[in-house]
Order: C-alpha cells, then structure tokens, then sequence
C-alpha cells in the first residue's frame, strides 16, 4: 500500500479558507461541522519610541490542516468497534455502519479531526475525499486552494518538499505520526510554542 | 423551493417558454419566467440526474471567478471551479475564492426575494411594510412613475445607480440605460466608491488620466515592489486574482516586497513580506518624508524629473506658477508652509520611525527596478486625492515609471480581452455629478454647481433626482456614507418621489424603497463575462442557469423589456426582440470579430470557458520614448508635481471651510483625519474588505461567515484599555453614529485605529436609537467628500470604543 499524505506549503498561504469552504460545500456539511481546519496564530508585541512612533516585532501565520491519515492513528486505536480504520493509500475513514457514535476517536485525536454527528448517530471525519482519489482527482481542498498551497500525494514525494509536521497549533508529530508534510512559513513557531497564540478562536471552535 | 416544478415535465417547461419567450407564458402557476431559450441547458430526464452546469461568480471584487455547479436534478450538490489546463503554481486557473465556493446556501438563503411587493400604503419609507403586488402592477406602477416625473421634472430628474451586485457581465445595468435612454436620457454619475479620488483627483492631474500601469505578471527578478494600502490577497483572492501573480512572482522571481498599511493584511502574514505599519490617512506624509531624503542626498534622478516632469523643481514650473511652488521647495521648507518634510517630520504623522523612512528612501532609490503600486484605500480618505498622487509622485522622484519591472505609483495595471456590454445607447442628458455626493443631490439639486459640488455638463443642476433607480446595490442603507443622514433625506417623500429596488436578497435598502422587484443571481440566468480585470489574463465565462426561475424572480434585461413595452419603444430596446442568451451570442460574436481563435457560442456551451495567455503589457511607454511627439494628456503634455489645473480650480472653486486646493501632492490631513483626534473621539476608526463579502454582497452567507467572522479589529493596547477581550461585544461610535460588533484584539492593526470589515449588513431600529446591530461601518461614516474629486472619503473618521456589558 501506498501512504498518502497532505503537504502544506505553508509559504504561500494566505489564510483566505476557501480549502475549508469547498470541504464544507463538497461534504455537506452542516453549519458548525468542519474537516478542515485554519488557524491563525500570532505572537510578538507593540511598543511607542519616545517620539511616538511605533515598533513591532508582531508576526501573524496560517495553518490549514483535516486528517493527517497519521502511520500511528490515535483514532483507530480507541475505536471500539473497528469502524474507523485505515483503507486504500492509507486514507484513515469511519464504517458508518459500524461506528455506534461513541465519540472516542474525537477525544483522541489530536488534530481535533474525527467529530461524532449526533443526528446522524456515527463519526465523521476527513477521509482525504478518497472517492475523488480514486477517480484520479485531487481533493475538493486540494483543486480549491487559489495559491496551489496544499497537495495530497504518496508520502515518500511530499516529505521531500516538506518536513512532517511539526508547527504550532499541532501536536508532536511523534504522537501520532502524521502524514502531513510542511513548508514551513519564515514565521513559524515550534509545536508546543508558548511565544504565540491561537488569533482566531472563534472561527476554529 | 422549487415545489411548483416538481411535479412539472422539465422539458415541456423549457419547450414552453422558449417558444413564447415571454413573460407570463406559465402564469397559471403564479411563476413569471424569464426566457431560457430553446437551447440546451444541459437539462436531463428525470430530478435526480447529475450533471455540471459552468457559470461564474461576478460581484464587484475585481474578479470573476469561474464555477462548474454539479447538480442533481433541480438541486445543488456541490460546487467546483476552475480545473482546467496548468494546476500549476504559476499555471491560470480562475479558482474561487471562499464566497463563490460558499454561493450554494446564498442561493437558497432565507432573503431571497420571490415576488414583487410594494410599501403599504400609508406607511412611511423606513417602516418596512411591504405587500406581494403582481407583476403588472409593479411594471405599470414604475412605467407611469417614469413618465410622470419625466413630464414633470424632465429627464435630469431620473437617476440610475450603480450595480456593485452584478458586476462585470454583459448585462450589468445596462438594461435600465439603455431604455431610458431611448426616452430621453437621466442624469448620470462619474466616479466611483471604489476609485473616485485616484480616478477623478489624482490621475487626470499627474498623468492625463491612467498611465504607466504594469501587472505583478511583469515584476523582473530580484525586483523590490513597494505597497500603498493595496490587499490583493484580501481583496481579490481567485487564483487568476493580483494576490495569486504577486505570490508567484515572489517566489518564482525572488521579489521582494514591502507594504506599508496601516494593518498587517494577508499579504504580509505567511509569506514573506515586510510589513510598515503606517496610522491611515498620512500616506503623502510619509512620501514627502522619503523625498526629503532623496532630495537632500542626492538620490533623485534629476534628469528624469527635468526631462518628463514640471514643477519637480522652480526651474521646472509651468508659466504663471508663483516662486517656490514646486514640489521640491515644498519638501525643502520654502514652499507655502515653509515646513521642511525632514523624516522626522513624517515620523510624527505617520508614526514609523525616523531611522526606518531613511532606510525606505534608500531601498526605493537603490532598487532598479522598482514597483510602487497603491491599492485603492489611501484615496478613500478625506485627502485622498492628495494621498493618491503623493504615492504616484515617489517613483518619479527616482525616475521609475514608464519603463519596464516599473508601474505608475497607481494601482497595478491589467490586461482586457475586449468584451463589450449590452450597447446602453446614446444619453441626450450630458449633466453628471459626483457619484458620492447623490444624497446630496436628491435634497439640495439645484443649489448644487460645477464650483461648489463639481457638477459637469452644465453650471447648476436645475432639479433634484426625482426617481432613484436601485438595481443590484446595497447603496441606500448600507454602502453610503453616514446611513442615517442618508435615510433621513429617503425619508422625505417630496424630494425623492419614486425609489425602486430591484435585487436578489431583501437588504435593509429594501426598507427605504416604494416598489421591491425580485431578480435572478446571475447563476440563475445567462451570463457572459470577461475573466476578472484584477489580473493580466484573458478569458471569457459563459454562464448557463442552473436551474428554471423560482417563483416570481425574473433577470433585468427581459424586466426593461416589459418597461419597454409599456412605454412604446420594445423593438428599439429588444432590436427586434433579443433575449439575454441572444445578447450573449452577440457579444461573444463580436470578440471573435477581433479574435478568431475564440469559440463559438455553440462550442462556448459545451466548454463553458475560453482561456488565453497574454503577452504581458511591459514596453516603455511612448512618452517616454519621446515626450514631445507624444505628450500626455496633462494640461502641460508631461507628468506633473504642479498641475496648473489644480491652480485654476483653487481660484475659482467653491470649498467648504477647511478644504484647501494644492497644486502639488501635498500632505493635506483632511476633514476628520489623523489630526482630528481629541479626548472625546481619540480613535481612527476605518474599515476593510473582509474576506467574506464583496462589498455588502454575500454578507447574509452565514456558510462564509463561519470560517471569517465580523469582526472589528482593535489592538491589544487599546483593548486592554477599555477591559475588551477578543471577541467582546463593542460600541463603535463616531459623531455619524453608533455600530455594535465583536473585538478582534489583534497585533495585526496599529494602535490607535479600529478597523472594521466594510459590506456588513445594516441593521437598526431606524424609527429608535438608530443603533446598527448589524454592524455596518457606513453608519459611523462622514459625508465630507474629497476636495478634488468629489469622491468618497469614507476612510476618514475618528471615534471612540467602548465594551459592552453584559
């Protein structure tokens, strides 16, 4: 089998979400559902010169990132009914038939990706649009990014054009080990960075 | 939504109405359709068949963006846009942004408008009650309108306003000009609420008008590009937009870039650009800052200015200047102020340091070549006729306009591939006024002239507008300047006496209207567009409706046909009884006149789009080449720092107190600009384009709003304050008025300004407090206008902020 994964050219991203606006369309999803997440994180200050001028070393930088279809899923290992499992080029999915909503796999993920419908009664989650993949097609996130900032293709092409993730807002990558590859932006934070914060709170939660 | 034409055999609908191709050929269902035409719209038995209808988003971004809609029978599934030819990164794909992604629930939104309605009768415009009238009534209601304030007032009384809603196809607001055009003509406007100050105070009086334009697609290596308020990833965000060649260009070409703003906008987020923070309305202070620098360390091209330019210097003035009216007396302290604009001067009006506007100076008179563009925020400000040709003069100084990897100073250029739109006809009426001064001329028309209120065509209006005709804008209570000043004149039904709004969703404008007519999106009917102007690439989009007319809507032009009919000119208007779709045929026909290689209107059906690579506009200009064999269209044939012009208009202009005329790209501060702050009002407040609309369009999409909020954006130092927290409800208020809206408590903006997304919908109790819950920027806006231009000076205002509690 072979892994697929998401690079993220985090250098040419404007943070304009419409990778997030097509996932929503293109998935149905209802108001407040999201797969795909972008998180804009700032960090840095102002301060006023004697002459009352202004300095700053502020600086401000998107993260687009859904399912990272990691090596080590955090998701499937919780599940208790196996619903949620790897399949074909690595893409991680849930059985909706199987899955009995317990909500497990959102608690575990640490990418806040899988999220339990509670009308529909089962998880949904990213699934990397692997009935596009299948037809040869990029996914809906993929063919709507304006700056050609993301791609999904097998692993071993895009971890040499990125590293594995390893930024804030994300995790360690050693927790899951994900298959999301970063150009990282000249002002990207390390993961666990406490020198910076999430500046979009409430459009993210 | 569509119940009436579930039950109904979809071919027999469109066999029906092509035929008659009329309206009210199906007006046993209540449902007047427009005409779809006889052809195929890619229709399929059965209402769960799938299939991909291309059309396109047009509002008024500067785009225009292309989508493919897949839809299961009469439903939208899903939208894709543009997937065809080179992903590429640096490849032409016209992808759309979040809100053409995003259009599937605005076309189902609970504001729909479905039939025409009419104000109760005895109720006051503001009130907001409406009754569902038919069709008939509506069209004969406005046809006799039409004739009685035309008999009684004459033409000069009727005015048609701009159509932001529906820009860039063929059809725009075309329909209405060119029907009354037919029936003696209405009074029309110059200008812009995008581009009125550059435009109509800055352009004509530097360079002749528009000149010296590039696009990012031009930028050579290694080049530096230096930007006034310009967003291009803000503003035109499709992946043929500005924003899109400029990240290309700065990774592909190793361009590096500067924007001075004063917002850290998107540009300057991930990529890798240098953001000055620069506090709003002081753009011509700091270039008089730069200049001193370039002046009085020798970095200006000398030749350049004394070979292109007049009034750079004394020897260079125009005949009749006084002495030490030159630019370069002015920034040395010799000229009317006999201030010297040293860098610490502009340090205290711009707040960027001293020892970083040396540098800027340095940067731009090493950089060769250089690429000075300005977006259209600085000359929205009350000094933004000033602002707008002090940017343009910067490249000037150092001899970098005109020439190859340079631009104007202005905005960026773009390419056309040269689609005409529906031929309005002639209008016999020459009279035109300011388009931001319409309030004004509804309540004061006569009163207003060429020196006081720079009316052209004639010395003094002789009447008011009497007929106010809204077709697909948001204007009356929403785009405008100072809402509540503006609804009050609405109010007043002696001044205006008939007010149509003819749009897609009920806005608040809808509320200050006597008739409210329900149009189709253009993804409901034909559309034939150019690929957006924001870029330097060709294309043409044609849009098929996706579906059949819902309800009553009914699409413009077929609208003005039946206005047409009622008053006796239908086959001048129709040319014998064109529908929209034959309007489109003919208009592509008459691109291919010109370009061959574009398709057919058959082959444009099954492919939806055409596009094409330009060769980038890069020559040296002609002017440049030899200025006096091919002078501008100055009044002195070169580019100007003093325009004699200006100096005329200064003498014989009427201003209100404060305004001053210079002849020179002077720093003006403006009607309540940065030097207009007290205790009371110690705040900038301005405003923004928000990623989730364009302009008030798609404002009501709460699919967008999800992932980009509204919300004002406000510094932590001014927040902390005020004890305001990120996402904290505010009161914005300025002496217009009062908005609510949650904090963004953000290092992204400067302290000491509070910026506020533009577009968003207004929402008052207008018969009570008047306070905008909605969250409306026009609210807290002035109606000072710009000394030159007339234009909008909407940028220009200070207030305060304050928590709200609870």
């Amino acid at each position: 089998m072979t892994q697929y994964g998401f690079y993220f050219d985090a250098t040419r991203c404007t943070g304009c979400k419409t990778c997030e606006a097509a996932c929503r369309d293109y998935h149905h999803l209802k108001s407040g559902q999201t797969y795909r997440h972008v998180y804009e994180l700032e960090g840095g200050d102002w301060s006023q010169n004697t002459d009352g001028t202004w300095t700053t070393n502020s600086y401000t930088y998107y993260t687009s990132f859904a399912c990272q279809h990691c090596d080590n899923p955090a998701c499937t290992h919780v599940c208790p009914t196996g619903a949620m499992s790897k399949g074909e080029n690595g893409l991680v999915d849930v059985d909706k038939e199987r899955c009995i909503g317990c909500g497990y796999c959102a608690m575990a993920c640490p990418y806040d990706n899988p999220k339990v419908d509670r009308e529909a009664g089962h998880s949904t989650k990213c699934n990397g649009c692997a009935e596009r993949v299948a037809e040869g097609k990029d996914p809906i996130c993929v063919e709507a990014c304006s700056m050609r900032a993301l791609e999904l293709a097998p692993v071993d092409e895009i971890a040499k054009k990125g590293t594995q993730a390893a930024i804030a807002p994300l995790p360690e990558p050693s927790l899951t080990n994900p298959n999301l590859y970063i150009k990282a932006c000249h002002v990207a934070q390390p993961s666990g960075s406490r020198d910076c914060h999430v500046a979009n709170k409430s459009e993210v939660k | 939504m569509s119940d009436e034409f579930s039950t109904m055999d979809r071919r027999t609908f469109v066999k029906a109405t092509g035929a008659v191709g009329a309206l009210g050929a199906v007006g046993a269902l209540g449902v007047g359709a427009a005409t779809l035409g006889t052809k195929e719209v890619a229709l399929a038995e059965g209402a769960n068949d799938e299939r991909v209808v291309w059309t396109h988003c047009h509002v008024n971004c500067g785009g225009a963006c292309v989508l493919q809609v897949h839809m299961k029978g009469d439903e939208i599934d899903y939208i894709e846009s543009d997937n065809t030819g080179d992903s590429s990164f640096g490849g032409y794909q016209a992808r759309a942004c979040l809100r053409g992604r995003s259009l599937k629930t605005w076309l189902e939104g609970p504001d729909r408008l479905n039939y025409p309605m009419k104000r109760v009768e005895g109720t006051k415009r503001g009130e907001g009650k409406y009754e569902q009238i038919s069709w008939d009534e509506a069209l004969d209601t406005i046809a006799s309108e039409f004739t009685r304030i035309r008999e009684t007032y004459g033409n000069e009384a009727i005015f048609i306003q701009e159509c932001s809603g529906v820009e860039q196809n063929i059809m725009m607001n075309n329909p209405f000009f060119r029907l009354f055009n037919l029936l003696g003509g209405e009074i029309t406007r110059y200008g812009s609420y995008s581009s009125a100050a550059i435009s109509f105070g800055a352009y004509p009086y530097t360079y002749g008008g528009s000149w010296g334009a590039r696009s990012y697609k031009t930028l050579k290596p290694n080049s530096l590009v230096v930007l006034f308020g310009n967003a291009p990833n803000d503003t035109r965000m499709g992946g043929d937009g500005a924003g899109y060649d400029l990240n290309v260009a700065r990774e592909q070409k190793n361009v590096r870039i500067i924007t001075i703003d004063y917002r850290r906008s998107e540009l300057a987020t991930n990529q890798d650009v240098e953001w000055i923070p620069i506090l709003p309305g002081t753009d011509a202070a700091l270039v008089a800052g730069i200049a001193h620098e370039l002046i009085t360390k020798d970095l200006v091209d000398t030749d350049f200015l004394h070979t292109y330019c007049v009034g750079y210097d004394e020897e260079t003035l125009p005949e009749g200047a006084p002495a030490n009216s030159s630019y370069k007396a002015y920034i040395l302290g010799e000229g009317y102020d006999k201030v010297e604009k040293t860098p610490a001067w502009a340090a205290q009006i711009t707040r960027v340091p001293e020892e970083r506007i040396i540098q800027l100076a340095h940067e731009i008179a090493e950089a060769d070549p250089c690429f000075i563009a300005q977006g259209w925020g600085p000359q929205r400000h009350t000094n933004g006729d000033y602002a707008a040709r002090a940017i343009m003069a910067l490249p000037q100084l150092v001899g970098q306009v005109g020439k190859p990897g340079t631009n104007s100073g202005g905005r960026e250029g773009n390419g056309s591939i040269g689609l005409s739109s529906l031929p309005a006809g002639d209008n016999p009426v020459t009279t035109k006024f300011p388009q931001y001064l319409w309030p004004e001329v509804i309540a004061h028309g006569p009163e207003l002239t060429a020196e006081n209120a720079g009316i052209r065509g004639k010395d003094k209006l002789d009447t008011g507008i009497k007929m106010l005709i809204n077709y697909g804008n948001n204007m009356m209570a929403n785009q405008n300047g100072d809402i509540n000043y503006t609804t009050d004149i609405l109010r007043d039904e002696s001044l205006c006496e008939f007010i149509l709004q003819y749009d897609v969703n009920w806005t608040d404008s809808c509320n200050w209207a006597d008739i409210v007519l329900p149009d189709l999106t253009p993804q409901e009917t034909w559309t034939l567009s150019a690929a957006g102007e924001a870029n330097d690439s060709l294309g043409l989009w044609l849009g098929q409706p996706l579906y059949e007319p819902k309800y009553e809507r009914r699409e413009v032009y077929e609208v003005c046909g039946e206005l047409a009919k009622r008053l006796g000119v239908y086959d001048e208007y129709s040319e014998g009884g064109m529908t929209r779709e034959d309007w489109c045929r003919k208009l592509l026909d008459k691109v291919r006149e010109k370009k061959p290689q574009v398709p057919t209107f058959e082959q444009m059906l099954e492919q939806g789009i055409y596009k094409e690579d330009m060769e980038v506009k890069d020559k040296t200009e002609d002017f440049i080449l030899d200025p006096e064999a091919n002078p501008l269209k100055t009044a002195t044939g070169k580019i100007q720092f003093y325009a004699p012009e200006l100096a005329e208009f200064a003498e014989t202009w009427e201003l209100p107190e404060g305004d001053v005329i210079y002849p020179i790209p002077a720093y003006f501060p403006g009607y309540d600009g940065p030097e207009s702050l007290t205790s009371e009002k110690p705040l900038i407040i301005t405003a923004f384009h928000t990623k989730a609309t364009t302009h008030s369009s798609y404002a009501n999409n709460e699919a967008v709003q999800e992932v980009a909020k509204f919300q004002a954006w406000i510094n932590p130092i001014d927040a902390e304050e005020r004890g305001i927290a990120h996402n904290d409800m505010m009161r914005i208020f300025t002496d217009q008025g009062e908005i609510r809206m949650p904090a963004k408590v953000t290092t992204r903006i400067m302290p000491g300004v509070v910026t506020v997304p533009q577009g968003v919908w207004h929402k008052a109790d207008m018969q009570g407090d008047r306070i905008d819950h909605g969250g409306c920027v026009n609210t807290l806006c002035s109606r000072h206008p710009n000394v030159i231009s007339k234009g909008t000076g909407q940028h220009s205002c200070t207030g305060q902020v304050e928590k709200v509690e609870g």
